[in-house]
């Protein structure tokens, strides 16, 4: 293994790049800011690379170990309950970790082309270095409450990326947007905190775990009597924490954040809103999973509910958008749908563990290839300045590059073998399909639904009428664009032939892949059929797609205006909470918390102008006082209290 | 008749309250600072009247006295500093007419 100096520099090169971006990018450094952040970033890369090589190679006799590399307390409570600093290397963490740093490393070559020329050029690679050392914080911590400080972390940095156009309304509108709703799930993330550390006495999560999942502790038995409407302390504990996960996973209800979020950069929306940060609701259930699995295997199933309705609520809604980045935010919510509901079918330990281990696979080529879609639009935004299908059409000559990395991405997201999404969906389905037959038939048909808005957008983009330019300038992407295309798209071909279960498992001993080839027909098969009706209809320049619009009648008009879940929001909010609540908040504070407050005042005042009088200025006066003082003392004193 | 202890209380005390008039009733600030050396008197008087009857044997009410009388005099010279002042800034030297520091 690779120090603790080693591990510990991996979270805090990006850091340090955050520091001297910062502090003097503005002003000293300017583009070399962004090679500066890159260069680290590499070296942040190739640690991280190193310590999961050394990680997964050094013998360990049949289970990974669970190391704490560095364990600083920070704030201690009382001898059992403290809020440490550390450094907590497990099969998942150090898989999240080679997933940050090489999405963010790509990122980072690739937006020193697609921003080349901003003003704040400089601030951006701030604020990439501030997110991706937030991230490694959140997937290496070992204490939950580190875990929330940098979940915050993330929060911040990707209100500020989502807002790094400031001058657009609408960025900042977004940026706001994706704050209060995310912040708003973190109370129920810090209040589920609070209720599983009062339950197992400690905050760090290896002792958490063992204490709540173990049954002689009583720990679990006494958190199990205390109940709450009906639900024992635990159940709510773990809830409320998958709440605070549901918000940053953009699952539904909570979702409303992510297609706004696209305001930002599109290199932003790869890292942050396709690849990392999004998925840390996932990382968060899996990394508390013993606690769900064994404790609460009723919010478990909740878990798996809102995923698999999240998966195809967003695989509906996708297939009518036309704003391409938009529709790639569905997908994504459609794809971490599949994570939660992966965990969600999954149990404790061995074969039945098998959806902990296609989630977290899922999750590892989901990053892959959906950091790549959000790439490749990127490019083609960069290309045609529209974000809008319809400004798109015949790129496939103009951008071979892209096209062709595009399509390998739309393949593996679809699950067409041998690429990288079909393994780690066949896995999910695979134990969706043991243990929930219900979820698995939406899986099923989500995956279809995938297969067809992934190929609408690909032939919208790429074939459809030919390409007209539109007289503006076009940027044909430097090899600074191409190459991280050119990697992810090798990584999107190949990350599924690695043998997950080997290094990743509920319990974390290697499991074998199963693989069934009869199993794998049906899925393939609507996949494919998925494909050729997206063919059929978007291809070629034709008005099926109208048509089939018009049938539909109100299912799409409702899926086009995405169910309606924002009017749903903007009527609570607005209508409810606005007006009945916050009326009635507002009189209150005006008439009975100013008034108490102002009243404190008019009194003071009032007798203030009644007794200033006495301060005459008549030094006689003074002395009458004084002396009339002394002769009551003196009586008091010489008669009364004798 | 020998003097005994009330029949010299009862002087410093006329003396007091006479001060005390003096300070409560006359206008002229020279007049008041008299009043108040009146005042000081009355305890001066109190001081070795109670020395001589009470503890006949010690010094301590006439070394006090003696301080009050060093004090008093310092105290008369800082009482007229500030006189001189008034008149150079008000032209008067009457109490009524020193009546800037209030509300």
């Amino acid at each position: 293994m690779p120090g603790t100096l080693l591990i510990a520099l991996i979270p805090l090169l990006p850091l340090a790049g955050f520091i001297i971006a910062g502090l003097f990018g503005r002003k000293y450094l300017g583009r070399s800011a962004g090679y500066l952040g890159t260069a680290l970033m590499l070296a942040s890369a190739l640690l991280a690379i190193y310590t999961a090589y050394s990680y997964f190679t050094a013998p360990n006799g049949g289970e990974y170990p669970k190391i704490k590399v560095l364990d600083l307390t920070w704030l201690q409570f009382s001898d059992h309950l403290s809020i440490n600093m550390g450094i907590l290397l497990d099969p998942i963490s150090v898989m999240m970790i080679v997933v940050v740093t090489l999405i963010s490393l790509m990122v980072h070559i690739y937006s020193l082309a697609y921003l080349k020329g901003e003003e704040r050029f400089p601030t951006y690679y701030a604020y990439l270095g501030l997110f991706t050392f937030s991230m490694l914080g959140l997937v290496l911590a070992s204490n939950i409450f580190q875990t929330y400080i940098f979940w915050e972390l993330v929060g911040v940095s990707s209100f500020l990326l989502i807002g790094y156009y400031y001058d657009r309304p609408s960025a900042v509108a977004a940026c706001k947007k994706a704050f209060i709703v995310t912040r708003f799930a973190d109370l129920g993330f810090l209040i589920g905190i609070l209720i599983l550390s009062n339950a197992s006495g400690t905050l760090d999560f290896d002792t958490m775990i063992s204490t709540l999942t173990s049954p002689e502790t009583g720990a679990a038995q006494k958190s199990v009597a205390a109940s709450f409407l009906g639900f024992s302390a635990l159940t709510w504990g773990a809830a409320l924490v998958f709440i605070g996960g549901a918000g940053k996973s953009a699952m539904f209800p909570l979702h409303i954040w992510l297609p706004d979020a696209m305001e930002g950069p599109t290199p932003v929306s790869a890292l942050i809103h396709a690849a990392t940060m999004v998925v840390a609701g996932v990382y968060l259930v899996a990394r508390l999973f013993p606690v769900f699995a064994v404790c609460t295997p009723g919010v478990l199933e909740m878990v798996g509910w809102v995923g698999a309705i999240s998966a195809i609520i967003a695989a509906i809604i996708a297939c009518t958008q036309t704003d391409i980045k938009r529709v790639l935010a569905y997908s994504t919510m459609s794809q971490i749908g599949y994570m939660m509901f992966a965990l969600g079918v999954s149990k404790y330990g061995g074969e039945a563990g098998l959806g902990y281990t296609a989630s977290m696979f899922h999750l590892f080529t989901h990053a892959m290839f959906k950091a790549l879609l959000f790439l490749g639009a990127g490019a083609v935004i960069h290309y045609v300045h529209s974000n809008d299908m319809k400004d798109m059409g015949g790129l496939r000559k103009q951008l071979p590059v892209t096209h062709l990395t595009f399509l390998i991405a739309c393949l593996a997201i679809a699950g067409v073998p041998p690429l990288a999404g079909f393994f780690s969906k066949e896995e999910i389905l695979l134990a969706a399909h043991h243990h929930n037959m219900a979820i698995y038939w939406i899986a099923l048909l989500t995956s279809g639904l995938t297969a067809f808005y992934m190929f609408r957008l690909y032939f919208s983009i790429f074939w459809s009428k030919p390409y007209q330019p539109h007289g503006e300038h076009h940027h044909h992407g430097s090899v600074l664009m191409t190459g991280p295309l050119v990697l992810l798209g090798i990584g999107a071909a190949f990350a599924g032939l690695i043998p997950f279960g080997h290094f990743v498992s509920s319990d974390r001993i290697p499991l074998a892949s199963h693989f069934d080839l009869s199993f794998s027909v049906l899925p393939v098969a609507l996949g494919l059929l998925g494909i050729l009706a997206a063919m059929w209809v978007y291809a070629r320049q034709s008005d099926r797609a109208d048509k089939i619009a018009a049938a539909m009648g109100g299912l799409y008009k409702s899926a086009y205006r995405k169910f309606y879940i924002d009017e749903v929001y903007q009527f609570v909010t607005k209508k409810i909470l606005f007006n009945i609540v916050g009326r009635t908040a507002a009189w209150f504070d005006r008439t009975i918390v100013d008034g108490a407050v102002n009243m404190t005042g008019t009194a003071t005042q009032k007798i203030a102008a009644g007794i200033k009088k006495i301060q005459s200025g008549k030094v006689q006066q003074y002395a009458v006082y004084f002396l009339t003082g002394m002769i009551l003392l003196a009586v008091l004193f010489i008669y009364l209290l004798k | 008749m020998q003097p005994g202890l009330y029949h010299i209380l009862f002087i410093s005390g006329a003396l007091f309250f006479t001060g005390v008039y003096g300070f409560l009733t006359r206008r002229n600030l020279i007049t008041m600072l008299m009043s108040i050396e009146l005042i000081l008197n009355s305890v001066n008087l109190n001081f070795v009247a109670f020395n001589k009857y009470v503890w006949p044997g010690k010094m301590d009410g006439l070394f006090f006295t003696l301080f009050i009388i060093a004090i008093a005099a310092a105290e008369a010279a800082v009482a007229i500093a500030i006189i001189i002042n008034l008149y150079r800034s008000h032209k008067s030297i009457d109490v009524e007419n020193a009546e800037d520091l209030k509300y």
